[in-house]
């Protein structure tokens, strides 16, 4: 078969599975932007800003565990796309991303609309290549997918010039069945002798705990982690990026951990002599000041990139490799072998953990006559029955989807963990819900958050996907307020605005249905009747108490056991309860 | 420490500044770094000469290993192994000074290979200590142009790195 480079192109993508293209068109991607038109099997989703198609894409790979798909313009479509592509890049997200680029005797020139890109990606993606023979256009995506979606994932940029996807050239097309690479070849099974000595270490210990993180999700390991964990009848905790691994309702599960963890998972940490960790990355909003980080434990550490393995926490046993085989390897162990966890130790362990959840830590004052934002996310689970898939923005609101919405299965919960881009919501939920139109998609966010890809509203109604935006307003950039509250002597500089938008009004401008709340008896029934117009976007602009922070809180710099607790009815404070 | 690492990378557009970007965004340090193709032109070889404390080091070479390029790499500072680099200088060379220098040259077994009336271009090639040895017996008032290559590593004995 003989086609041109877009051609080539748009066959590569179908014989990749993809469903859906995220982009948006420029003079770089005409060439491109033709062949689309010209076929049907993938289904290009045009979006209102190219920070919300690669947002769109990332969150599509988040739920649904396949890689998304983004195309760029050059130059400013480019550059637009950079947050994005940081963003899964952080979180390790599987995402190709075709970027045009200036035809190759020009680039270098300084061109219209030239950037390099390659060199603008490169500390942010986990591979990138730009494409200067017609020959190897094929070969090249065909390494990009592998490349973001096996080993650690990640995303992946291909730069085209214009030349190369010209309608004059043809070439002949096989897409490869497979490709290796010399270079790249990621760990799979862990290290026999290392799993082994990691069993002898988890049944003898005395105080352990599971500390659990994306790399479940990524790695498709969420029935593995439930079963390991309920045969050792250890306390386990997830980072923000692994809630829902671990079923959020189960008693072995104490909470998040971390900086916004629960106080719980973080004494259990602190006070614990072994901790598993699995596939997580000792992050600091989960570590603490590191001097401190759990200082009786011995760590063991399961994870697919070993440069994670000892780069903020010294591991006692490393273990590389995916999550997926080396749980069922432990698993096995722990089947044939006679030793079991002492009984004794344990229970005295969960008792002590058990006096920690008495202090309630996450108990807030359910008697206010203003709107809780804690109360919204709690009512939101109960209206959703804890089965919508939420997404989330950045700051204060974010902390509470993840605290009160617990999450009973993996790829339900979608935010921005390591980058922290505000903006990712709303067009994280379009791709969700493009991935499943069957499942009730909610957009957590903050009125300052919200406004960072406000546009991507007309992509939701262009598109027919019907979500719920449940905006908590503060009208404070909420978790900059707290921080200027708790360090800076109240002294809120520039985190508010004089100017919020009517978010009703807005919403109607843009095709949807909006709603404003105010009292806190309205919360639960304007829920019900926003989730009851099943085919209608709606935004839900609650004002929520403007004071309100989130609780517990390890401020920089501390460590696990030195928290700040909220104090209201029906919380014991530390001393309390000693 | 000093660590000398050897890396054997795709000979590809753009190898070099990832390694290079790598080093500036993860702050490390470099002091030297050369590189040129081997004798499979696909493949260059790259040293590089860094240094920090164990922890850092480990992350520089899982960092390394990680780039999609890197095909494999050793540290040298792991094994017994030999140290070269080049250095050209251009020192002037007078009526007074022309006999001196030449001795000197030879007792560090360096060679003189350009001559004019005024100046010499002396090649040496040795560890890096001997060259900045050599380097502190010339009068600085005499120097018109020091070049080095940064040093080289191979590994003593059979094993080396390849493919
Ligand atoms: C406002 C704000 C507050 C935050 N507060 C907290 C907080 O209180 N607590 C908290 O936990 N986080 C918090 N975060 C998030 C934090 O910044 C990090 O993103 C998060 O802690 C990282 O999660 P993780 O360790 O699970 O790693 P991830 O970023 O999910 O990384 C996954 C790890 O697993 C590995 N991996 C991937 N796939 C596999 C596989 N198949 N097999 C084996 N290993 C694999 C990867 O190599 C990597 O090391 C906050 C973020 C924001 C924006
Ligand atoms: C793009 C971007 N800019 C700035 C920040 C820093 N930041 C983190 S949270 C936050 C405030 C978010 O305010 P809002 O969306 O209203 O959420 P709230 O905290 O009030 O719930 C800011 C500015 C960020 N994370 N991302
Ligand atoms: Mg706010």
């Amino acid at each position: 078969m003989e086609l041109n480079g877009a051609q080539i192109v748009m066959q590569s993508l179908k014989e990749e599975g993809v469903e859906f293209l995220f982009g948006y068109p420029g003079g770089a991607v005409l060439h491109l932007y033709d062949a689309i038109f010209q076929q049907d099997d993938v289904k290009h989703i045009l979006v209102r800003h190219e920070q919300g198609a690669t947002h769109a894409a990332d969150a599509y790979a988040r739920a649904t565990g396949k890689p998304g798909v983004v195309l760029v313009t050059s130059g400013p479509g480019a550059t637009n796309a950079v947050t994005g592509i940081a963003t899964a890049y952080m979180d390790s997200i599987p995402m190709v991303i075709i970027s045009g680029q200036v035809s190759l005797p020009v680039i270098g020139s300084d061109a219209f609309q030239e950037v390099d890109m390659v060199g603008i990606t490169r500390p942010c993606v986990k591979h990138n290549f730009l494409v200067k023979d017609v020959n190897q256009l094929a070969e090249t995506i065909k390494k990009a997918f592998y490349i973001a979606t096996t080993g650690r994932p990640g995303p992946v940029v291909v730069d085209i010039p214009k030349d190369i996807t010209s309608p004059l050239v043809k070439v002949p097309f096989k897409y490869p069945k497979k490709v290796s690479m010399r270079s790249y070849n990621p760990a799979v099974q862990g290290h026999k002798g290392q799993i082994k000595r990691a069993i002898d270490l988890l049944v003898n210990a005395q105080r352990p705990i599971i500390y659990s993180g994306g790399g479940v999700i990524l790695g498709n390991a969420s029935e593995e982690l439930i079963k390991f964990t309920r045969m050792l009848e250890y306390p386990i905790t997830n980072t923000l990026m692994g809630l829902g691994a671990y079923p959020g309702t189960d008693p072995q599960f104490v909470g998040m951990l971390g900086m916004h963890g629960t106080y719980e998972a973080n004494m259990a940490m602190h006070e614990s002599d072994l901790i598993i960790a699995i596939g997580a990355r000792f992050d600091d909003r989960v570590t603490g000041k590191l001097t401190e980080f759990c200082p009786y434990a011995q760590v063991i550490h399961i994870d697919v990139d070993p440069a994670s393995i000892s780069k903020t926490v010294k591991v006692d046993v490393p273990i590389v490799g995916e999550v997926k085989p080396v749980l069922e390897h432990m698993i096995e162990l722990l089947e044939e072998g006679k030793k079991r966890p002492n009984k004794k130790a344990l229970e005295a362990w969960w008792n002590q953990i058990n006096q920690w959840r008495a202090v309630n830590c996450l108990e807030y004052d359910r008697e206010s006559n203003l709107i809780k934002p804690q109360y919204v996310i709690e009512q939101l689970y109960q209206v959703t029955k804890g089965d919508a898939i939420i997404t989330s923005d950045v700051g204060q609101h974010q902390m509470w989807a993840a605290q009160y919405y617990p999450f009973d299965k993996p790829r339900r919960w979608i935010n921005s963990g390591g980058l922290g881009t505000m903006g990712f919501g709303l067009p994280a939920a379009i791709g969700v819900k493009l991935a499943f139109p069957d499942t009730e998609v909610a957009c957590v966010t903050g009125e300052a958050s919200i406004q960072m890809c406000i546009q991507e509203l007309s992509t939701a109604l262009q598109y027919k996907t019907p979500i719920k935006i449940i905006n908590l307003n503060n009208r404070y950039m909420g978790m900059v307020r707290q921080w200027q509250e708790f360090s800076y002597e109240s002294r809120y500089s520039h985190s508010y605005m004089d100017t919020i938008p009517d978010f009703v009004k807005l919403a109607e401008a843009y095709g949807h249905v909006g709603m404003r709340i105010e009292k806190p008896e309205d919360v639960r029934p304007t829920l019900e009747a926003a989730f009851a117009l099943k085919d209608r976007t709606v935004f839900i602009d609650f004002m929520t108490d403007r004071t309100e922070n989130v609780y517990p809180m390890i401020e920089a710099g501390k460590a696990h056991h030195d928290m700040k607790l909220r104090v209201a009815p029906g919380t014991l404070t530390d001393r309390e309860l000693a | 420490m000093r660590h000398m690492i050897a890396i054997l990378i795709e000979n590809e557009s753009g190898a070099l500044s990832r390694v290079a970007g790598l080093f500036s965004a993860r702050g490390y340090n470099i002091q030297s770094l050369t590189v040129a193709p081997t004798e499979d032109p696909s493949l260059s070889r790259m040293t590089l000469v860094t240094c920090g404390s164990e922890e850092i080091i480990e992350q520089i070479t899982k960092q390394l290993n990680k780039l999609i390029d890197v095909v494999k790499l050793i540290d040298l500072a792991e094994s017994v192994h030999i140290e070269r680099e080049l250095m050209l200088i251009k020192v002037k060379a007078t009526e007074h000074t022309r006999e001196e220098l030449k001795r000197l040259v030879d007792i560090f077994r360096g060679k003189i290979i350009d001559v004019t009336s005024t100046s010499y271009v002396i090649e040496m090639t040795g560890s890096t200590d001997k060259l900045d040895a050599f380097m502190s017996t010339l009068d600085p008032a005499h120097l018109i142009e020091v070049v080095r290559s940064g040093p080289i590593g191979i590994s003593r004995g059979e094993k080396g790195l390849h493919l």
